[in-house]
């Protein structure tokens, strides 16, 4: 059976290879401080599950310091230049699009064979990770399909790549922290203190101020963790089941379900959702690492009022 | 209990916005929280690398990125800025509003980790809201290139709901069954679809606003005037400057 733990092993190859080229990149000034961090990434993915939890803390702070400390730097790799890539754009038109579906339509049509067909029954793949899968099954397609018609040089998918994860740098492995850093609050009992505190600021009796503590708790307990999986368990035991569904009768499926969502605009104005809001600044290029969430905020706002609005009128309590 | 352990979310803020790297930010905040918990230093370092390796799913997405490496080797930015180019009438508000349709219809019937900003933003949404664009200057590239990954987290995190079978759903549904409440995951999708309309409704709205807004429009631009030389460079590799001669040939 194809597990989890095979999946790592592609993404672990691909770190250390970077890491190697980046060693050996002499237009990068510090290139030994770059090769160890993507080499630690690497280390992770390869023999995470045989070093020990302390073996993995010692990891993280490797990353942390070489981050921390300015050590990662951006190679060089080489690629072509922009009139190239004009040049290649115009002769090669839209079929230059084809490799670019064959990840996205591998992913689709897989999960959906596994979903929908006998093949799901068979026990090849970990249950639940099927699309993961078929992700990389995609990038293995689509390279074959690169290398065979483009024939690009030998060493030209890993100096790609690591033209693209230079430019994301530490940035890459930033949500993989902070969700550690979750999980290091929720054992040191941070959710239990927030919800305790959340319950002692509502006043008694009334519906429409419990509504709003409960969905801006959930906004502002998600931008802290960085993650509404992490605020709606704390913020469901303090607010929404003993006051809201106990006490004043609402509607369990609507309250979890738009609670939920509410945490989601907490998610859309927060640095800690790093995945989501720093790295595309990153992988984008943009001057400022916070332009993603101020180009968010204005959606964000309006809708944590509706999803108030719909819990206040629809969700059997008004 | 104490709430001593809260002092490591003022580390993080704070952290955060003097702009510290957020490397050491997150590490410092997580070892105040567990050392103020009472945990011992190494059970601390322990605690931290146990849920990093517990998490390292989040690191298998970056195996797409010599595939859209090589894709743009070739030109593909280049390429879906002349597609857009070439429809009358495109504009980068209206450009994104379709895509954020696709985005949220795909990821209600399951389809999440089809798009994303390494699949998609960032090879073919973002170049081609910029050639909807017309010349923008560079503020305006700034701000197209940010409301593109913008318009793809809107459309992810309020369509998934809708599809029964993710996380959030299951989630939802084990703290509710916790506490003695059966719902169906069927019911919790229905209860995404409100949200999610608004969404659309709001999100939607500020895409449109924005080509009514947007000076590069008023100052005659246009969106698909011949820019052909004038085109802004779709993503810009910074400074790099490879040896085109040697790389000529491979292309």
């Amino acid at each position: 059976m194809i597990t989890l733990a095979w999946l790592y092993i592609p993404a672990g190859l691909l770190f250390a290879a970077v890491a190697l080229r980046s060693a050996a990149d002499r237009a990068n000034p510090k290139r030994f401080g770059t090769a160890a961090f993507w080499g630690l990434m690497a280390l992770s993915l390869l023999v995470g599950d045989r070093i020990g939890d302390f073996g993995n803390g010692l990891v993280v702070l490797g990353l942390a310091a070489l981050a921390g400390f300015g050590l990662v730097g951006k190679g060089s790799p080489p690629t072509t230049t922009e009139p190239e890539r004009k040049a290649s754009a115009a002769r090669r038109g839209n079929r230059l699009f084809l490799p670019a579906l064959v990840i996205p339509l591998t992913a689709l049509a897989g999960t959906l064979a596994w979903t929908y067909t006998p093949l799901g029954q068979s026990g090849w793949i970990e249950p639940k990770r099927e699309t993961y899968v078929f992700l990389i099954l995609g990038v293995i397609l689509a390279l074959a399909v690169i290398v065979i018609w483009l024939k690009p040089p030998a060493l030209a998918p890993i100096e790609e790549g690591r033209r693209l994860l230079d430019a994301i740098g530490w940035a890459a492995v930033l949500p993989q922290l902070l969700a550690a850093l979750g999980a290091v609050f929720a054992l040191a009992g941070v959710g239990e203190i927030v919800g305790a505190g959340v319950r002692s600021v509502i006043p008694d009796g009334s519906v429409f101020l419990t509504v709003c503590v409960f969905a801006l708790g959930m906004a502002l307990f998600t931008m802290i963790m960085g993650n509404a999986f992490a605020a709606f368990p704390v913020m469901a035991a303090a607010i929404a089941v003993p006051l809201l569904i106990v006490d004043y009768g609402g509607n369990p499926a609507a309250i979890g379900a738009v609670g939920m969502l509410a945490g989601f605009c907490g998610t859309l104005m927060t640095p800690m959702a790093a995945n989501f809001n720093l790295v595309p600044a990153a992988l984008l290029e943009l001057k400022d690492p916070y332009g993603v969430i101020r180009a968010q905020i204005p959606t964000a706002l309006p809708l944590l009022l509706a999803n108030i609005a719909i819990l206040y009128w629809f969700a059997g309590l008004a | 209990m104490t709430a001593l352990p809260l002092l490591g979310i003022p580390i993080v803020v704070l952290g955060f916005a003097l702009r510290l790297n957020p490397m050491l930010v997150v590490v410092a905040s997580g070892i105040a929280t567990g050392l103020l918990a009472g945990m011992s230093p190494v059970e601390v370092v322990a605690a931290f690398g146990k849920a990093f390796n517990d998490n390292r799913i989040i690191a298998i997405v970056w195996v797409v990125l010599p595939v859209i490496g090589l894709l743009e080797r070739y030109g593909l930015q280049q390429r879906a800025a002349e597609v857009i180019r070439g429809f009358k009438g495109a504009t980068t508000g209206r450009l994104l509003l379709l895509y954020l349709a696709y985005r949220q219809l795909t990821a209600a019937v399951g389809l999440h980790s089809t798009a994303g900003h390494a699949q998609t933003v960032r090879p073919l949404v973002a170049p081609m809201a910029l050639a909807a664009a017309g010349d923008p200057t560079p503020e305006e590239a700034e701000k197209i290139k940010a409301l593109a990954a913008a318009t793809d987290n809107v459309g992810l995190f309020f369509g998934e709901d809708i599809f029964f079978a993710i996380g959030s759903i299951v989630l939802i549904q084990q703290v509710l069954a916790a506490d003695g409440y059966t719902v169906a995951p069927l019911q919790l999708a229905l209860w995404a679809i409100p949200s999610a309309i608004a969404a659309f409704v709001i999100h939607g709205a500020r895409l449109l606003w924005w080509d009514q807004s947007s000076p590069s429009l008023s100052r005659g631009g246009g969106s698909r005037a011949a820019t052909d030389g004038g085109a802004p460079p779709p993503l810009a590799d910074g400074e790099r400057s490879p040896s085109p001669s040697k790389l000529g040939e491979d292309l």
